[in-house]
Order: C-alpha cells, then sequence, then structure tokens
C-alpha cells in the first residue's frame, strides 16, 4: 500500500476519525488496562511483602497468645 | 456423586506430583509458572501487534468499496471473536473449578472477565465508528451488534456480581454458576436476536454478504487475531498471578516471592 | 418426594396468601407502567395497537422481577431455607414446588390480567386471546432464571439491582419470541413455532435451572 505522504496516510481518506478513532481508544485502553495491572500488582507485592514483616514482628514479640 | 469425589482425590494427588501437568492447579506453581508465561505471551503479543499493524496500514489494500474505513475490520473482527472467546473460556474454568475444586480454576475465571469486557466495549466502539461511514448510523439493530450490546451486559453483570460477594469461595463458585448460564443463553440470545432481526429488516444492513476478502487482508486479520490472543493471555494470567499473590498473602511462600519481586524491582 | 413437594407446595400457597399484599403490589405496578406508556408515546390509536404486545411483555417481565428479590427471602433468614437444603430428598424437588407456587401466584395473575390492560390499548380480538397464552408459556421462564439469579444474589449488598443486571439480558430471547408470537397473531402470520420455543424453553428450564438454583442457594447459607 502506497500513501504517497504521511498527510495522506493521516487523512485515511479522509475517512480519519472514524479509522482514528477505532485504533486509538483501543489503544488507549489496552495502555490503560496495562498500566492498571502493573500498578495494582507492585501494590499487591508490597502489601503482601509488608505482610510477612508483620508476621515476623508478632513472632518476635508475642511469644504467647494475650488472655482475653 | 462419588465418582466426582475419586476424581476430585485423583487431582489432588496429580497436584502434588512433581511431573504432572497437574501441579499447575497448586498456586504456587502457578505462580511460578505464569512468571514464566506472562513475559513470552506479552512479547508475542506486542511483536504480533507491530506485524498485524504494519501488514494493516502498509501491506493491505484499499477495500474497492469502502475505501480507507474498512481498516478498522483489523481490530473489530479481532475484538469480536475474543470477546466471545473469553466468556466460553470463563465458562469453562469456572466448570472446571466447580468440578475439580481447584481454586486457580476460578481465578483464571475472573482474571479473564475484565479483559473480556475490554474486547467487548472496543467490539462495539469500532462497530458504531465503522458504521456510521458505511451504512450512514453508528447503530443498527443488526443481530450481530445486539448480541454483542447483550454480551456485554453479560460481562457487567459476572463483574458486579463477583465484586459484590466478600467471601472469595461464594464468589468464585457463583461466578461460575453465573458463566455456565450465560454461556448457555449465549446461542439462544444470538438464536433469538437473528429471528427477530429477520422479521425486522426495514433499518437493519446485511454484513453477511460481505465480498470474499483478499488473501493479504485475511492473513493480516488473522495476525492481529493471534497478537489479541496473546495479549489476552498474557493480561489474563498476570491477573491471576497477582490475584494468587493476594490470596495467599498468609502462606511463606507467597511473602517471600513478593519480597522477591520487590527486590528485582529495586535491583534494576 | 411427592409428600415433601405437596407439603411445600401448601406451606407456599398459605404464605403467598397471607403476603397477598405483595402479589397486589406487583401486580398494581403492571396496571400502573402500562397506563404510564401512553402519555409518553401519545394516544395514537394506531401507534398503540401496534406497541401493546410489546409494552404488556415488557411491563409484564419488570413486574415479574420485581417480585423475584423475596423468592428466598424470607427462608433465607428464618432458616427455613438451612433445613430444606440439608434435607435427604434431592433440592430441585422442594425447589420445584417453590418455584411452581411463586409462578402461580405472580405470573399467572399478571397473564390474567395482561387482556384488561390490553383493553386500554384497543388492541384487536385476537390479541386478547393469545397475549395472556404467550405470557402463560413464557413467564416459567422467566421465573426458573429469574430464580437462579435471587439465588445467586441472596444476601448481597443492593441485591435487587444487581439481580435485574444479571437476569435481564437473559430475558431478551423469552420478550423476543412472546412478543413476536403475538404480533404474528395481529397480523395473521402462522405463529406455532414461536409458542413451541416458548413452550420447549420453559421445559428445558424446568430441567435445568432447579440444579443450578439450588448450587447458587447452597452457596448463599454456607
Amino acid at each position: 500500500m502506497e500513501w504517497g505522504s504521511w498527510s495522506a496516510f493521516w487523512a485515511m481518506g479522509g475517512k480519519a476519525p472514524f479509522v482514528w478513532g477505532s485504533y486509538f481508544v483501543t489503544g488507549a485502553l489496552i495502555a490503560f488496562e496495562v498500566l492498571q495491572l502493573l500498578l495494582w500488582s507492585r501494590r499487591v507485592a508490597a502489601r503482601v511483602a509488608a505482610a510477612a514483616q508483620w508476621n515476623a514482628v508478632d513472632e518476635a514479640s508475642e511469644p504467647a497468645k494475650e488472655p482475653e | 456423586m462419588s465418582r466426582i469425589d475419586a476424581w476430585r482425590a485423583a487431582t489432588e494427588t496429580k497436584m502434588r506430583s512433581p511431573k504432572s501437568w497437574w501441579r499447575f492447579a497448586a498456586p504456587k506453581e502457578f505462580f511460578w509458572l505464569t512468571g514464566k508465561l506472562v513475559p513470552g505471551f506479552g512479547w508475542a503479543a506486542a511483536l504480533l501487534a507491530v506485524v498485524g499493524l504494519y501488514a494493516a496500514f502498509f501491506v493491505a489494500p484499499s477495500d474497492f468499496r469502502q475505501g480507507e474505513v474498512y481498516r478498522v475490520i483489523y481490530i473489530h473482527v479481532p475484538a469480536a471473536w475474543m470477546s466471545m472467546i473469553i466468556y466460553l473460556a470463563m465458562a469453562f474454568w469456572g466448570i472446571v473449578g466447580l468440578t475439580l475444586n481447584t481454586r486457580v480454576s476460578f481465578i483464571l475465571a475472573h482474571a479473564l472477565a475484565p479483559t473480556g469486557a475490554l474486547w467487548c466495549f472496543v467490539a462495539l466502539w469500532t462497530g458504531a465508528l465503522w458504521g456510521k461511514p458505511t451504512w450512514g448510523t453508528y447503530w443498527a439493530w443488526d443481530a450481530r451488534m445486539t448480541s454483542q450490546l447483550l454480551l456485554m451486559f453479560l460481562y457487567l453483570g459476572y463483574i458486579a456480581l463477583v465484586h459484590s460477594i466478600e467471601d472469595p469461595r461464594r464468589a468464585d463458585r457463583a461466578g461460575a454458576i453465573l458463566a455456565i448460564v450465560g454461556s448457555l443463553n449465549v446461542p439462544i440470545i444470538y438464536f433469538s436476536v437473528q429471528w427477530w432481526n429477520t422479521l425486522h429488516q426495514g433499518a437493519s444492513v446485511s454484513l453477511t454478504k460481505a465480498p470474499s476478502m483478499a488473501t493479504v487482508m485475511l492473513v493480516t486479520m488473522l495476525i492481529m487475531t493471534f497478537a489479541a490472543w496473546s495479549y489476552s493471555i498474557a493480561v489474563a494470567l498476570a491477573r491471576a498471578r497477582t490475584m494468587v499473590l493476594l490470596r495467599e498473602a498468609h502462606t511463606d511462600w507467597a511473602q517471600k516471592a513478593a519480597a522477591a519481586m520487590i527486590a528485582k524491582r529495586e535491583a534494576e | 418426594m411427592i409428600a415433601l413437594f405437596l407439603a411445600v407446595l401448601r406451606r407456599e400457597a398459605l404464605l403467598a396468601w397471607r403476603s397477598r399484599a405483595d402479589t397486589l403490589v406487583a401486580l398494581t405496578f403492571f396496571v400502573i407502567v402500562a397506563t404510564l406508556f401512553p402519555f409518553g408515546v401519545g394516544t395514537d390509536e394506531r401507534l398503540l395497537r401496534t406497541v401493546a404486545p410489546g409494552i404488556l411483555w415488557v411491563t409484564a417481565l419488570l413486574a415479574v422481577l420485581l417480585t423475584l428479590p423475596r423468592l428466598f427471602e424470607h427462608d433465607w433468614r428464618d432458616g427455613t431455607l438451612e433445613q430444606l437444603l440439608l434435607s435427604a430428598e434431592p433440592a430441585p424437588v422442594w425447589l420445584g414446588a417453590k418455584l411452581l407456587a411463586h409462578w402461580v401466584t405472580t405470573a399467572v395473575p399478571l397473564a390474567a390480567l395482561a387482556p384488561l390492560l390490553a383493553l386500554l390499548y384497543d388492541v384487536e380480538p385476537v390479541v386478547y386471546g393469545w397475549l395472556p397464552v404467550t405470557l402463560l408459556l413464557g413467564t416459567p421462564m422467566l421465573t426458573l432464571i429469574g430464580a437462579v439469579g435471587a439465588a445467586l444474589t441472596l444476601g448481597l449488598r443492593a441485591s435487587g439491582l444487581l439481580l435485574a443486571l444479571l437476569v435481564l439480558p437473559l430475558f431478551v430471547p423469552v420478550l423476543i419470541f412472546g412478543v413476536d408470537a403475538v404480533a404474528s397473531a395481529r397480523a395473521g402470520a402462522p405463529f406455532a413455532a414461536q409458542l413451541a420455543l416458548l413452550a420447549g424453553g420453559s421445559l428445558a428450564a424446568t430441567a435445568l435451572a432447579p440444579w443450578g438454583c439450588a448450587a447458587a442457594l447452597r452457596l448463599a447459607v454456607e
């Protein structure tokens, strides 16, 4: 496919809003999903690692359960 | 009933055996396996998408009737396919989870849902943008578009149900039952909508008489479909992996794995 | 097995009679919403006759939806549900009785009331006869699918809204064939196929839905 020029490519035969509207929204959604997943998995890892420290503290500081 | 119990017992044994594929149904093994698989599928998706997009814009010719706007097909059709396949995959993992009692199966079903909903939305969105210049309307009550919209509602229902149940065991199983009921209904919905659509032909547009596609267009569409497929697997497995970590937060291995993840990121 | 079925049926009938105000609310909802439409779309007689089957079907469907949240709610709160699930008989036995009683006390009155409401739309004589028949053939599916949804959402926050979200997309085929049967009858076209599909769907739902419903109820009481 020969477009001739970049402006012809971006114009998409006069149907630019429909073609690029489809592709960019899809791209944005995918970028959002990946980013959200990345940030969420980091948060979870941090929380689970912190839970490990709490357990270690618990084991060190509490030899026996406190009576209620 | 006893046959299922025997089957479950056999699965439990297989899950513990180090040589069986079943061992990946154990959360720890699943976490390790997905750690290897996610980057692989992720890179495959990126590579296929680059090749597919290049082919979609620089190799595939213009359509002789629709001009350039037909290029939406390269995301529209893969998105529609993925949205349907992912819903069936959710039902499949729901059935596996309910019969074999494997928690990881339920987690996979949950992890697939947002990605399936994303593809479903993409299919609707691109369908509307494609419809306007070709049919003169963003929305027609065409059988496929209407079924797609109902599938979107099924995804939203599944996500809403799973999120509003706090007990993970109930959320897993209720989600599985809903996905199974929904997937039984998908063909019925499609059949009924098709029936209804042929009666109200006035405004609708026939999509079925599409001209046969050129080979280069078909190949491009297949590349884009494989890209969408790899992406969905990568994202769903990554999400499932994080869910496993969260659910196993009380275990020693999960805490060590989380610490290792953080250490690795800090080293980079 | 039959004794349990009959016992549950008798109990449900008695409960429905004691709480007949609930049934009346659903029926009143049906009447009021059906009378709202002419205010919305105007009183052109030809238009009203055309849309009457669709409006009455959608309104009846919403009235059925309205009755679903209380299907298991009461039994769940007072522990009856747990007792029933613990009984040695298979759950579909007593569930069948419960759902039959619910259908008879909610959907059948709606179907009986439909011709009266059709009067407001000045429909053709053939509609008076076939509208209730399609409702009777189709509403079992609504009750059965709805019961699975009610069981899945039992005891959750905003369960009524969630239930609507879960089951309304699944109601679409029932609506399509129900309305189409009446519309075909109006137009003088054959409509036996639509009636057969409604009846077949209701039979299939009778065979399948109680199992899903029982599984979902077990989760709710655990």
